[in-house]
């Protein structure tokens, strides 16, 4: 049988054993000006250091563009070039076929190239989201889409985004003296909807920086399993979430372990909760109330005790009712929905 | 170097014959550049390009990756990439397909990326209509794109090599977008002379993107935020580069007479039958063919009209164009597209030519505007000879509207 499908091999990255394993050289340096705290910066560190030298990086309009690459001082020793908010699915999909096609022709030397497209929440769960899915389809390049999901707008003054959770309050959403809850919609499934809608992408997978080596590893493991692939990784965020830059590393633990912010891997069509997540799946670790959550954050600062009541039991729903928990919400019944007045 | 005649000569020998599109000849000049990554989409008419391109893919006649977008944005936005890593890209649209990618098309000249594309002219929405209307292609004039016209598919082929020439050369490195008429040029058929591979591969050097690469080699950064601090150094830049293409264009052209036998005269413009005319018509596109059969027919009549058509819309050569027209005593210029709410009320070309003359110190014709064959209506003889019939008037002092409807339903 003809084989449709022509991929090239990828680089051969092995998951990092332990912190100490993982190499000291850095691909994305000083010169940017991101804010105290801010874990999508600590998100593109990794992230370069997870791939390596051998990388082309495209990043979407959004803070890490912003913050990062001032004309004269940018941070990226790796090459890096800009895309637009809603192209991060497009600029990786080019950039492959440019490098796919250069070296079939030997117009390049044929070696396994990295592409890496990054796009925050407004760029790839709002903007993007139509381009990030087409790129999925195309099994014939090696690329990873990585969504840093800060749940705002946060480089125009943090706006509600597609990913922004129910009820926060940002610049487009504020509590008022009538309305207490001005964004009244749920944050995007993301990642379960790019697993479920692209049945033949082989690997989309959840993260959360603050755990560092699982994040590096699952961008490894994204970047060595050929073909288009999405990341998801939720990035506490202290201006847009309102708290104290300090607590940045401890929000991103409170998310996994309150159940929130579930992490899983699909690979090849099989799904594996990792992490904390897998421990409190299996009862090995009890889920944290929500409200040690929200109430360490400004953005939820108007909740009432009902506010935070209906927002735990949408997360004991993702839980408990989801036909496959913490991932696709399937349910056998209809659930009542009673949101508080 | 061989001379001209020998040249032609030898084209005449070598060159195969073939009876095809507009589209088709534009997917074969693609052929022979051996372009590296393709986007389509589909919207009529220039959607026809990319069915031929298919084709050659299918039937391994053409190396390249050949990517079906999901809407037009996408589309453009994927070749942009592809040719920063230093890939020959080709793309294309029609219509508000062109206008759904306008982020796209705003950034490429920005970047200074050297894509070819082929818009195939059609009408804007609303109310739909497939035909010619050139808003489109128009709607990115102030933008740093190159913006040509051609009127047969002979000059479709030779102009998309010209363009890659052109646009991948290391002093320009800006993005051309060659304008067919939807279906006057997009779907009609003519025998069109294929050169050979030999003779292409002479004309056109490899696409080498240089210090601007974007790979692990060249580890840069593209497009950072420059804001006030550099940008308007950037924009002098591009400016710059703009300025550079009238010598390139003509170096490209010579060049291209001299390998592959063919001449176009003036790159930037047509003149037909000016050497003794009175007065003068001005047009892009495919609205040559019924206004050159109008002035034979009305030269028969004695009247001595002639026709300029523009090919270069951008670069757009003023001077040469002031100086031309100064030889007339009035000056129609025929729009097939509008401006609603321009000066006079005119069409886009008419208000270019009219800003080219006024600096001009020669002699400065009265200029009329028309719009006419717009949503692909037809521009007929007796449309033509009732222009010229206005621009005569014109040319005696007598007071019109300077800018008219033509074709128009009473």
């Amino acid at each position: 049988m003809a084989t449709y499908v022509q991929i090239d091999p990828t680089q051969k990255l092995d998951p990092f054993k332990a912190v100490k394993k993982i190499p000291l050289e850095e691909f994305f340096t000083s010169g940017h000006r991101t804010c105290q705290g801010c874990e999508s910066s600590l998100v593109m560190k990794t992230m370069a250091k997870a791939a390596g030298p051998r990388t082309i990086i495209l990043g979407s309009t959004g803070c890490m563009y912003v913050a990062n690459t001032t004309y004269y001082s940018t941070s990226w020793v790796i090459p890096w070039m800009h895309t637009q908010l809603g192209s991060s699915g497009s600029a990786a999909l080019g950039t492959a076929a440019a490098l796919k096609a250069l070296m079939r022709k030997g117009k390049i030397k044929n070696e396994p190239i990295n592409v890496i497209a990054f796009c925050g929440d407004g760029g790839g769960a709002d903007m993007g989201v139509g381009a990030i899915s087409a790129t999925l389809t195309h099994p014939d390049y090696n690329l990873l889409i990585l969504m840093y999901d800060n749940e705002s707008y946060a480089n125009t003054d943090i706006q509600l985004s597609g990913s922004t959770p129910w009820g926060a309050h940002t610049t487009f959403s504020p509590p008022g003296k009538v309305k207490r809850i001005m964004h009244h919609r749920w944050k995007k499934n993301m990642a379960g909807m790019m697993a479920v809608g692209h049945p033949t992408c082989r690997y989309v997978a959840t993260m959360c920086m603050s755990y560092a080596l699982a994040g590096m590893n699952a961008i490894r493991k994204a970047l060595s399993i050929g073909g288009p692939t999405f990341i998801h990784s939720l990035d506490p965020c202290p201006k847009g979430w309102d708290y104290d830059p300090y607590l940045s590393h401890e929000m991103g633990e409170l998310a996994v372990n309150t159940g929130v912010w579930p992490l899983y891997e699909v690979e090849d069509g099989v799904l594996r909760l990792t992490g904390r997540t897998q421990q409190l799946a299996a009862g090995k670790i009890k889920r944290q109330p929500v409200r040690n959550y929200l109430l360490k954050q400004g953005r939820f600062a108007h909740f009432t005790n009902d506010d935070i009541d209906y927002f735990q039991s949408k997360v004991d729903e993702m839980w408990n009712k989801w036909l496959v928990p913490g991932v696709i919400p399937f349910r056998k019944e209809v659930e009542a929905d009673n949101p508080p007045a | 170097m061989a001379p001209v005649a020998t040249a032609i000569e030898e084209q005449r020998k070598t060159d195969e014959t073939a009876l095809i599109t507009g589209s088709e000849a534009i997917a074969v000049a693609c052929k022979l550049a051996d372009v590296d990554v393709i986007t389509a989409y589909p919207i009529r008419p220039y959607d026809t390009v990319m069915q031929y391109v298919a084709k050659l893919v299918a039937n391994g006649e053409m190396d390249c990756e050949y990517i079906v977008a999901e809407g037009e944005h996408s589309q453009f936005e994927i070749v942009k990439h592809a040719s920063a890593c230093g890939a020959r890209v080709f793309c294309g649209s029609s219509g508000v397909g062109w206008m759904y990618a306008m982020e796209a098309l705003t950034v490429t000249p920005a970047l200074r990326i050297p894509m070819v594309v082929m818009v195939g002219n059609r009408a804007l929405d609303d109310p739909g209509a497939f035909g010619v209307e050139h808003n489109d292609a128009l709607a990115v004039r102030d933008l740093g794109w190159q913006l040509v016209w051609v009127d047969n598919a002979q000059e479709a082929l030779d102009t998309a090599l010209i363009a890659y020439r052109v646009a991948e050369d290391r002093r320009i490195f800006l993005p051309c977008a060659i304008s067919c008429d939807g279906a006057f040029l997009t779907h009609s058929q003519a025998l069109v002379k294929i050169p050979s591979q030999e003779k292409v591969n002479e004309f056109l050097p490899r696409y080498n993107r240089a210090d601007l690469l974007l790979h692990p080699d060249n580890p840069i950064t593209v497009a950072p935020q420059a804001n006030e601090d550099w940008v308007m150094e950037i924009r002098r830049q591009n400016y710059a580069a703009m300025e550079r293409t009238f010598g390139v264009i003509k170096e490209a052209y010579a060049d291209f007479e001299r390998i592959l036998g063919r001449s176009y005269g003036n790159p930037f413009f047509e003149e037909y039958q000016t050497d003794d005319a009175d007065v003068v018509l001005m047009g892009m596109g495919t609205l040559s063919t019924p206004v050159k059969v109008a002035i034979r027919q009305m030269r028969k009549q004695g009247k001595k009209v002639g026709f300029v058509r523009m090919r270069w819309f951008r670069p757009f050569a003023a001077e040469d164009l002031a100086k031309s027209l100064g030889r007339f005593s009035a000056v129609g210029v025929i729009d097939r597209d509008y401006s609603f709410g321009s000066p006079y009320l005119g069409g886009v070309l008419a208000g270019e030519v009219r800003h080219a003359l006024y600096p001009s110190p020669g002699k400065r014709p009265p200029v009329l505007g028309f719009i006419c064959g717009l949503g692909g209506r037809e521009v007929t003889v007796p449309d033509v000879e009732r222009m010229t019939d206005s621009v005569y008037k014109a040319a005696e002092g007598k007071v019109q509207p300077l800018t008219q409807w033509i074709g128009l339903r009473e």
